[in-house]
């Protein structure tokens, strides 16, 4: 091996491992705010489902954090795999395999350390294993109505507007939080609450209200890492589309089977 | 061919006691029960039902000594049988999770259990003629 080159993979398992670190600091960050959140959790569940919610996630986060701790090589990806395993094994019930098991598949999106391309990957991941294993879509008052739209802001932000990554998560995480709001007025339609029917209407899901607490804790660390302020922004994008770009996309995608989109023209 | 069978239950005696039922009419057939949270409660774990899965897959080659048995009556793969919920949830993440070809049925977990082990005792049985078997208890009328 060249100088230079022992000197790029020097760096190269440098970053990883400052990356992992920080893994390793947000799933604590996330098992000390489940903890202290247990009660608030709870109560929700007690509403519409059967208040183990917020004890079953502080046990889990717990027990994740712990393994999370004692891992020799903690880079990205072995650290969320090994909390996803963690939480499948210790949480229980549908949260078990819906936390867990998303973030199992999802860790592998991290194998290159965590750069804007792999979290947006790895968000994406998440949503698709957490909406096909609950079979849950948004509008159905579940974890799926937080996480969309702080995935799609996510996503956009990073891919179309081209903001810095933190930026991204700060207005993920504001997507996430209207949708926290959004479970509130509407009935559940998957889930636990999905068996009181009308009655589940007016009340908070538990596991959209984890989740968004899950993504707060994300930001902070990711912004205390970077040694920067989280910044102020809501989920709002400042671009707005070029409507010959849109037209442009739009033949693209229906280009293979000759269809002309409608009011093209 | 052979196709093995996988009881899953929030309570491990359930899974078992299905699995107790199941095999009066298994024949040869591989079948495991695994249930239970892993630490003596109810609740399912996805590394447990990943194991089953493995045991139950590995039919036709245990006899041969490891590695060399690879090819030797290979297995087809493995139904899965489960009760509710989240079980369903876990048993998907294990066969995502293992190597092993598996299909969950969407059938009562007792009878689809029955069922299937009947099927699988069929020499030129598949994976998708026991579940199909499975299923097709899903519509047994009992009284």
């Amino acid at each position: 091996m060249s100088e230079e080159n022992e000197r790029a993979s020097d760096e190269h398992a440098d970053d990883e491992r400052e990356d992992g670190e920080a893994v390793v600091a947000a799933v604590e960050a996330v098992a000390e705010r489940i903890e202290a959140e247990r009660d608030h959790l709870t109560d929700l569940d007690s509403a519409i489902g059967d208040a183990d919610h917020g004890g079953n996630m502080a046990r889990g986060w717990a027990k994740a954090a712990d393994a999370a701790r004692d891992l020799e090589d903690p880079n990205p990806e072995t650290v969320a795999k090994t909390v996803g395993k963690t939480l499948m094994s210790e949480v229980g019930g549908a949260s078990g395999p819906l936390f867990g098991g998303s973030l199992v598949f999802a860790g592998a999106e991290l194998a290159d350390g965590v750069t804007a391309e792999t979290a947006v990957a790895f968000a994406e991941t998440y949503l698709e294993k957490v909406e096909d294993r609950g079979d849950a879509r948004i509008g159905d008052g579940t974890m799926v109505d937080a996480l969309t739209p702080a995935v799609h802001t996510f996503k956009k932000s990073v891919e179309v507007d081209d903001l810095d990554p933190l930026e991204a998560l700060a207005k993920a995480v504001d997507a996430a939080e209207r949708g926290v709001a959004f479970t509130v007025p509407i009935r559940a339609r998957k889930g636990r609450a999905s068996y009181l029917g009308w009655r589940s209407v007016g009340h908070q899901d538990p596991g959209a209200t984890s989740t968004l607490f899950l993504l707060e804790e994300v930001l902070e660390v990711a912004a205390d890492r970077l040694d920067a302020e989280v910044p102020e922004t809501d989920a709002s994008s400042p671009t707005i589309p070029d409507d010959t770009e849109a037209e442009d996309a739009e033949a693209d995608e229906a280009g293979s089977d000759d269809a002309t989109p409608e009011g093209a023209e | 061919m052979t196709v093995g069978l996988v009881v899953v239950s929030h309570s491990a005696r359930a899974a078992e006691g299905i699995v107790e039922i199941a095999a009066e009419m298994a024949g040869e057939t591989r079948i495991e029960a695994v249930g239970g949270d892993g630490r003596g409660g109810i609740g399912t774990v996805p590394d447990d039902i990943e194991d089953a899965l493995v045991a139950a897959g590995d039919v036709g080659r245990s006899g041969n000594g490891g590695d060399s048995g690879a090819d030797d009556d290979p297995s087809d793969g493995v139904v899965v049988l489960v009760d509710l919920g989240s079980a369903v949830m876990n048993a998907e993440v294990a066969i995502e999770l293992s190597d092993v070809d598996a299909v969950i049925a969407d059938a009562p977990v007792l009878e689809g259990a029955v069922n299937a082990a009947v099927a699988a005792t069929d020499p030129s049985a598949t994976l998708e003629s026991v579940r199909e078997q499975a299923e097709a208890a899903s519509e047994i009328s009992k009284v």
